[in-house]
């Protein structure tokens, strides 16, 4: 193997990797702070890139500004599950939380597929992005180079806005001692309520990145959220910086995997969790309360 | 005197149905379409061949032989273990007397052998691999819509031809993905060309950048796609996205369907060859089935798929008419061979003694935007490969049916 094929696998890894890390994050985020296991992120990244399938579609709206409108539309959906259903599950244990959002994630994708088959539909990459780079050992997709920068730039937003402001230090206060935190005169639920709104809304903008590259098809999502949430266990459950980290490391092993032994590019993943899991039950980033 | 009369008087009418249906096991012939229901395949095969068989059971007049028809199906799940158990329960529990479609030649393989276990009636559209015509061939089984040998044999041979002499192979990992390739491998080498590499990758994988650059390094003219359906879609998306095709090597799509074009868009599948046994815009007869079709379909064209299902199920039915019993699969499969087939979508046809179907098969390529009239107007075709070629022949067979002769 040439250094430059491998070059150009890192390089492969790591844009794979960024889409680990922008979908797991959302879930680190809804984990962390609600304890709500959220199955249906695949789901609602799927309506993510639906949306902006629509937008194009019937009422020519492109790329850009779906960047925008999907996940501020499915970040509503989101509240809306949250005020209705999820909010009831709080005080239980989290596999109810599980159950509910499990049962969410098959009936969003059975009426998708009902409506839109499997096969999916296309959405070009907009026309700014096209086109790529010879970086000389591998040509470089502009749109790639694009995911990779966004998810960069979204993940350190999100990390910075949990554990460095004052919003994010309610935010955790309120998920060690809401009654306490209320006391303050902080309106908890509704904080709750947002914060779900905007794992939500991250996993909608995955899926209007991903719409170019992948089809938009109901699929889409079933197909990644078992890995994604491989990622999440292995960089330890409610870590947002071990579900970043973790998202672009197993992005570039499975990269690499896809060379050496491509046979088990599916299943290597799992290999790695289950390593980390007997060796450290938390996960590699996580806090053992 | 009387009560014996009146005894006859009500034996009879009971007795009636009973002659005329003397051989019809059951009082109902059950077809299972079983097929991928849900997944990276439901969109060739799946509601499409269900509606399409109920379309030859009702051209059939709902009955044969004086007993209703019924469609039944199930969702395979793309799993061998999955679809043998749904075929078990059928055959000894809710009497099903055929399976139809079976996409995925891993299940495929498993049906066949299941079917001629318990001597029933198998007639596979979805699934490609040649080899069930071939060393896992049995006399329950018709193969009807395409195989491997074909596919290969037509895009293969012609992009060789074109001067497409190196080749790099990605291949779907599994019993499909193999035929495939070593079915193209054979015609490639034999035309002068040279095979360079090849990578397996799982089924439904959804990045395909990886390989493709594996595919890239190899400088091959040619990167044969021996995949299907959400496969080939990825596939196709990412070499355009990677300017594989740009930085002149060549996708040669082994087996695309109509789904498939549709869901890449013109613009991405523009000037792609493929080969395949129907188009829905071949002819008058074609046309007008397809137009009843896509009316029942939410408006989607057949695939070559849900065509052979039809097409299937019309030439099963009539057979068991003729022979007036359904008991016997081996029989009725036989009685499939002895009759020669036509219909609408394939036209005049046979059955081969190793339970392949023998129609021609067609070479075509995606139109480019410009030349499309609107949705689904897709393929022109490039020529066509008459039907005494389009098929392995049987002197190559390694069916133990004809070797055993």
């Amino acid at each position: 193997m040439t250094t430059q094929a491998l070059f150009s696998q890192l390089l492969i890894g790591l844009i794979n990797g960024s889409f680990y890390a922008l979908l797991s994050l959302g879930l680190a985020v809804i984990f962390g702070l609600l304890n709500v296991v959220n199955f249906c992120h695949g789901a609602l990244y799927m309506l993510g890139a639906l949306v902006a399938w629509y937008l194009l579609e019937h009422l020519g709206i492109g790329y850009w500004w779906a960047l925008l409108i999907s996940p501020l539309v499915v970040g509503l959906f989101g509240v809306v599950i949250e005020r209705t259903m999820l909010r009831r599950l709080y005080g239980l244990d989290p596999l109810y939380g599980l159950l509910l959002t499990f049962g969410l994630a098959l009936i969003i994708q059975g009426v998708a597929r009902n409506y839109f088959g499997v096969s999916g539909e296309p959405y070009d990459i907009p026309s700014q992005l096209t086109g790529g780079k010879n970086l000389g050992f591998m040509f470089l997709p502009n749109y790639r180079a694009w995911v990779v920068a966004v998810s960069v730039v979204i993940c350190s937003l999100t990390w910075f806005v949990v554990e460095r402001t004052r919003v994010g230090a309610y935010l955790r206060a309120g998920t060690e001692n809401s009654i306490l935190v209320q006391a303050f005169g902080i309106n908890v639920p509704r904080m709750l309520t947002l914060t779900y709104g905007a794992g939500v809304a991250l996993a909608a903008l995955a899926g209007v990145m991903a719409a170019p590259i992948t089809r938009v098809s109901p699929l889409m999502g079933a197909d990644l959220i078992i890995v994604v949430f491989a990622v999440v266990v292995i960089g330890g459950m409610g870590s947002i910086f071990g579900s970043i980290v973790t998202g672009f490391a197993l992005g570039v092993i499975e990269g690499l995997t896809k060379v050496f032994y491509p046979e088990a590019s599916n299943t290597v993943i799992f290999l790695i969790m289950a390593i980390v899991l007997l060796v450290k039950p938390a996960g590699l980033f996580g806090r053992t309360t | 005197m009387r009560t014996a009369s009146r005894l006859l008087a009500f034996a009879l009418p009971c007795l009636l149905p009973l002659t005329a249906a003397a051989q019809m096991t059951g009082n109902v012939l059950k077809i299972g379409i079983l097929n991928d229901q849900s997944g990276l395949y439901a969109d060739l095969g799946g509601q499409g061949s269900v509606t399409a068989a109920k379309m030859a059971a009702e051209e059939f007049g709902g009955k044969v032989n004086g007993v209703p028809i019924e469609v039944i199906f199930a969702d395979h799940q793309n799993k061998p273990d999955i679809g043998s158990g749904i075929a078990t329960k059928w055959y000894d529990v809710d009497g099903v007397d055929v399976i139809v479609d079976v996409p995925n030649s891993g299940v495929a393989l498993a049906i066949a052998k299941l079917t001629a276990d318990k001597n029933k009636v198998f007639i596979d559209s979805g699934a490609a691999t040649s080899d069930l015509t071939g060393k896992a061939c049995t006399p329950n089984t018709v193969h009807w819509t395409y195989d491997t040998w074909a596919l290969a044999n037509g895009t293969g041979k012609e992009v060789v031809r074109a001067g497409g002499k190196t080749w790099f192979f990605l291949t779907a990992d599994y019993a499909f993905g193999k035929a495939l390739e070593r079915d193209t491998r054979a015609v490639v080498e034999a035309n002068g060309g040279q095979v360079l590499g090849t990578v397996l990758h799982p089924l439904n994988t959804s990045d395909f950048s990886s390989f493709l650059l594996q595919a890239q390094a190899s400088k091959a003219n040619i990167i044969g796609l021996a995949n299907a359906g959400g496969d080939t879609i990825n596939s196709i998306k990412a070499a355009s996205e990677f300017g594989i095709v740009s930085g002149g090597q060549k996708l040669a799509g082994l087996l695309v369907f109509i789904s498939d074009v549709h869901s890449l868009g013109l613009k991405t599948a523009q000037g792609l060859q493929l080969t395949s046994s129907f188009y829905w815009d071949r002819d008058a007869k074609t046309r007008a089935w397809s137009e009843k079709f896509a009316a029942r379909n939410g408006g989607k064209k057949p695939t070559m798929v849900q065509a052979g299902v039809y097409a299937g199920v019309l030439h099963y039915l009539k057979s068991v008419a003729a022979l007036k019993a359904d008991g016997d699969g081996k029989a009725v499969v036989e009685k499939m061979k002895a009759l020669p087939t036509d219909d609408p979508l394939f036209g005049k046809g046979t059955i081969r003694a190793d339970g392949r179907k023998i129609h021609p098969m067609y070479l075509y390529e995606v139109k480019k935007p410009s030349e499309s009239k609107g949705p689904w107007d897709y393929y022109k075709l490039v020529k066509e490969i008459p039907a005494a070629e389009a098929f392995r022949p049987l002197a190559a067979s390694e069916c133990p049916l004809i070797t055993k002769k």
